[in-house]
C-alpha cells in the first residue's frame, strides 16, 4: 500500500495540479452520486428506509454482545469456526495460522476494505505469500502497488490509458489498446486461472445474520462466489459491526445499499453463505480493532452504523477534488475520516479538518450517521488532546482573545480596517493563502457601528 | 417586537453595506430594530477549528449583548446555525437557551416570522443564487438535493418578489463553494479548486450577480472573481431586497 506521508491538504494541493484530471474525477464521481439521486426517487419510502435502517443498526450496537454471541453459537452449528481478533495483527496471524496448518500456496481475495485496514497483504507478501485481489479494480491498483482510493470503486482515480499501460506491463496486453471491453476480458482471463488454482479464498462480508449464523457478501463481479466456491477453505473476515439481528432486515439493508453506491437496485450478486460445502472448511475470522474503542465513545458510536456504501464520498466535494489517496488511510472519505482518528489520533489528525461541513454527506447517508457533527466533535477532541499544530493554535488563541473583548476587537478592526489582528489569515501577503488564488476584500471606509452610530444614534 | 440585529464581526468590518441593508430592510417591515453596540463575533470561527473552548467569552459577550429581545436576526446563515447549536453561558442559562431559540437568519425571520407576502424592491438583473451549506442544510432554508422530500425554498420565494430580477440556478445547486471557515486557508486548493466550479457554472448561466445568504461564501467567491478579472459580481441577498434600482 502506498501510504503517502503527506497531510491531506498538501497530498490535495498536487493531485489538483492536474486540473484536467481533477475534473474527470469530480465529473465521474457526480455522476455516480446523481444515479444514486435518481434510484432513491424511484422509491417513495425512501427516508423511510433510511430511519429503519439507522434504528436496527442503532438496536444491533446496543445489543452487541449477545448478538455477536447468537451469531458463533449457530455458525458453530453449522460447521464454521469462527475466530475472534483483537487488531489488525491478530486477523493477519489468524489467518496465517490457518494458510500455514494447510500448506496452501495460491490464495485469491475478494475485494475487503477490512483486510486493508488489517495490512493483510503487506503481512502475507512480507512471509512470502501472495494474494491475488479479484476484484477487478482492486487488481488493477494491486498490480500498480497502489491502494485503493475508493471502497466501491478502487480504480476510480485511473483512467482508461492507465489501466491499459498497466495491463500492458503486467498482463502484455496490446500497448496502447484501451478498448474496455478488451481489456475487461484480458483481466477476466488472467483471473479465471487464479480462480481454478486458488486453494484458500478470503472475502469480505457485507452482513452478517445472528439469527442464522450466516452471511451475505455483494458484488458485482461474482468474484467474491467464484473464489469461495472453488478453494477448499474459505475465510470471511469482518468487523464485528456488520452484524444484524435477522435475515429480514437483509431487505431493508440490500435496497439501500446498492443504491446508495451504484444507483443500481440491487447488487448483481447477493450471496448468502451459511456453512461450508462437503470437504469445505469454513472461517469467520471476527474483527474489533479498535472497534470496542469508538462504540464507548458516545459521539463516535454512531459511525459504526456504516454499510460501506461509499455515498458519503461519491457526493462529498472535497473527496470528489482531492482524490482518495489523499486521506492516506484504507477507507477514505467523510465516513474514514471519522474511523481513522479512531485507530491512530496522530497520525488522522489532519482528517476530520479536510471537510467544509457542508453536510452533505449526513444527508445521503442510508444509516443517517451524523457525518458531518461527528467531524466537527473530532476536531475538538483532536485539538483538546493536543494534536494540532502550534501556528494554528497561536492564531486562534490571538483571535478568541481579541473577539471576547468589544474595545480591543474595535480597536483591531479600525487599525487599517484589515482586521490583520483578528485574522491573520487574511493578510495581503503572498505567504498568505487567502491572497494566493483570491483578493482581499476591499476596506471599507467605515465600519457598520460607526455607520449606526452617526446614523441611527444621536 | 423587539428585534435585536445581529451583525458578524467581518460584516461589520468588511461588508458594512449588508448591514445596513439589513437593518433598513426590516425597519421597512415594521420591526423595532436596535443594534447592540458591544457585539463582536458568535464564535464560530474558532468553535469549527476545533477551539470551542476558546469561544466561551465570546458566547458570554454574546448573551450580555442579546438577552432581552424577542428574537435576534443577522445575515448570515453559518453564524446564525453556530449560535442555535453551540451558544451556552453557564451564568445565565435560561438567556443562552432563549437566544438559541429565538435566533434567525435574515430570509428565515422574513419567511416564517414576519410572513412577508410582498417586497418593494426592484433589481434588473441576472441573478445567480447560491445557496450556502449551513443556511441550506443546518437551518433548513431549502430543500436539499440528496434528500427525498418536497422541493421549497425561502430565498427564492422571497428573490421572486423583487421586479426585474431574474434568477437562475447552477446545475449542481446546492454544492457547496468551499468557504467552510479556516478550511479556506488550511485547505487552500481544495477550497480554491472548488469555488472556481462555482463560478464555472454560475457564469454558465451569464449572470451578472451572485447572491446569497452568506457574506462568507460570497466574499470567497468574490476574491476567487476578482483575481480572474471576471464582471461577474457577488452581493448579499438582503441588498437586493432592499434596493430600488
Ligand atoms: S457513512 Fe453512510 S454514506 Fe458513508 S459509506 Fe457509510 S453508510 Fe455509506
Amino acid at each position: 500500500m502506498s501510504t503517502s506521508k503527506l497531510s491531506h491538504a498538501d497530498a490535495a494541493e498536487q493531485f489538483i495540479k492536474d486540473e484536467p484530471r481533477t475534473n474527470w474525477h469530480d465529473e465521474t464521481l457526480w455522476f455516480v452520486r446523481q444515479k444514486r439521486d435518481k434510484a432513491a426517487h424511484g422509491l417513495p419510502e425512501w427516508e423511510q428506509l433510511r430511519e429503519w435502517a439507522s434504528q436496527i443498526k442503532d438496536h444491533t450496537l446496543s445489543n452487541l454482545d449477545n448478538y455477536l454471541l447468537e451469531f458463533e453459537r449457530n455458525a458453530n452449528t453449522n460447521g464454521v469456526t469462527i475466530h475472534w481478533a483483537t487488531d489488525g495483527a491478530d486477523h493477519n496471524r489468524i489467518i496465517f495460522d490457518i494458510i500455514q496448518k494447510n500448506n496452501i500456496q495460491k490464495i485469491v481475495k475478494s475485494k475487503s476494505m477490512l483486510t486493508e485496514e488489517c495490512g493483510l497483504n503487506e503481512f502475507l507478501h512480507a512471509k512470502g505469500i501472495e494474494t491475488v485481489d479479484t476484484d477487478l479494480g482492486e487488481r488493477i491498483v494491486q498490480l500498480r502497488h497502489e491502494a485503493p482510493s475508493h471502497i466501491v470503486l478502487p480504480a476510480i482515480h485511473l483512467k482508461k490509458q492507465d489501466v491499459s499501460d498497466t495491463f500492458h506491463e503486467h498482463l502484455h496486453t496490446e500497448k496502447g489498446n484501451n478498448d474496455p471491453q478488451y481489456l475487461t476480458e484480458a483481466a477476466r482471463q488472467h483471473l479465471r486461472e487464479k480462480f481454478i488454482e486458488s486453494e484458500l479464498a478470503i472475502t469480505g462480508v457485507n452482513f452478517a445474520i445472528a439469527e442464522t449464523g450466516g452471511f451475505v457478501v455483494c458484488t458485482n463481479e461474482g468474484n467474491a462466489d467464484m473464489g469461495a466456491h472453488a478453494a477448499k477453505i474459505h475465510i470471511a473476515c469482518m468487523g464485528f459491526e456488520k452484524m444484524i439481528p435477522k435475515a429480514e432486515h437483509l431487505s431493508v439493508f440490500l435496497r439501500l445499499l446498492a443504491r446508495s453506491a451504484t444507483g443500481q437496485p440491487i447488487t448483481t450478486y447477493s450471496s448468502h453463505f451459511h456453512k461450508p460445502r462437503e470437504g469445505q472448511e469454513m472461517h469467520i475470522v471476527i474483527v474489533d480493532n479498535g472497534r470496542s474503542r469508538q462504540l464507548g465513545r458516545a459521539d463516535f458510536r454512531n459511525s459504526l452504523k456504516c454499510i460501506r456504501c461509499a455515498a458519503c464520498f461519491n457526493t462529498c466535494p472535497v473527496y470528489r477534488r482531492s482524490g482518495g489517496h489523499s486521506y492516506h488511510t484504507a477507507v477514505a472519505g467523510p465516513i474514514g475520516s471519522i474511523l481513522n482518528p479512531n485507530i491512530d489520533m496522530r497520525a488522522n489528525a489532519d482528517l476530520p479538518f479536510a471537510s467544509t461541513l457542508c453536510g452533505s454527506c449526513s444527508n445521503v447517508c442510508p444509516v443517517k450517521i451524523d457525518i458531518h457533527d461527528q467531524l466537527w466533535k473530532w476536531r475538538q477532541v483532536l485539538v483538546s488532546e493536543g494534536f494540532v499544530d502550534t501556528t494554528k493554535k497561536v492564531g486562534l488563541k490571538g483571535m478568541a482573545f481579541v473577539l471576547a473583548r468589544p474595545g480591543l476587537y474595535r480597536f483591531a478592526g479600525k487599525a487599517g480596517r484589515a482586521m490583520m489582528r483578528m485574522f491573520p489569515w487574511l493578510l495581503n501577503n503572498k505567504l498568505n493563502p487567502w491572497y494566493k488564488q483570491r483578493e482581499m476584500p476591499a476596506p471599507p471606509k467605515e465600519s457598520f457601528r460607526d455607520w449606526y452610530i452617526k446614523n441611527k444614534q444621536q | 417586537m423587539k428585534v435585536g440585529l445581529f451583525i458578524p464581526c467581518y460584516i461589520d468590518q468588511f461588508y458594512p453595506q449588508v448591514g445596513i441593508a439589513t437593518l433598513q430592510l426590516l425597519e421597512k417591515l415594521g420591526c423595532n430594530v436596535s443594534f447592540p453596540l458591544n457585539q463582536t463575533c458568535c464564535g464560530q470561527p474558532m468553535a469549527n477549528s476545533g477551539f470551542a473552548a476558546l469561544s466561551k467569552n465570546c458566547d458570554k459577550n454574546f448573551v450580555a449583548n442579546f438577552r432581552g429581545f424577542d428574537y435576534i436576526v443577522g445575515p448570515s446563515g453559518s453564524c446564525v446555525l453556530h449560535l442555535k447549536e453551540h451558544l451556552h453561558d453557564e451564568q445565565h442559562p435560561g438567556e443562552a437557551e432563549h437566544i438559541r431559540k429565538h435566533v434567525y437568519e435574515l430570509t428565515e425571520f422574513l419567511v416564517d416570522v414576519l410572513k412577508v407576502e410582498k417586497i418593494d424592491a426592484s433589481f434588473p438583473y441576472k441573478v445567480g443564487l447560491h445557496n450556502s451549506c449551513h443556511g441550506q442544510r443546518g437551518l433548513h432554508l431549502s430543500s436539499m438535493s440528496e434528500r427525498m422530500l418536497p422541493a421549497f425554498s425561502k430565498p427564492q420565494q422571497l428573490l421572486s418578489m423583487v421586479k426585474g430580477l431574474q434568477l437562475t440556478l447552477p446545475v449542481r445547486s446546492d454544492e457547496c463553494c468551499g468557504f467552510g471557515g479556516t478550511f479556506c486557508v488550511f485547505e487552500e486548493a481544495v477550497s480554491v479548486k472548488m469555488g472556481k466550479d462555482r463560478i464555472t457554472e454560475h457564469s454558465a448561466n451569464e449572470v451578472e450577480y451572485i447572491t446569497g445568504g452568506d457574506v462568507s461564501c460570497l466574499m470567497h467567491l468574490e476574491g476567487i472573481l476578482k483575481r480572474n478579472g471576471s464582471n461577474v459580481k457577488t452581493i448579499h441577498i438582503a441588498e437586493i431586497l432592499n434596493s430600488h434600482a
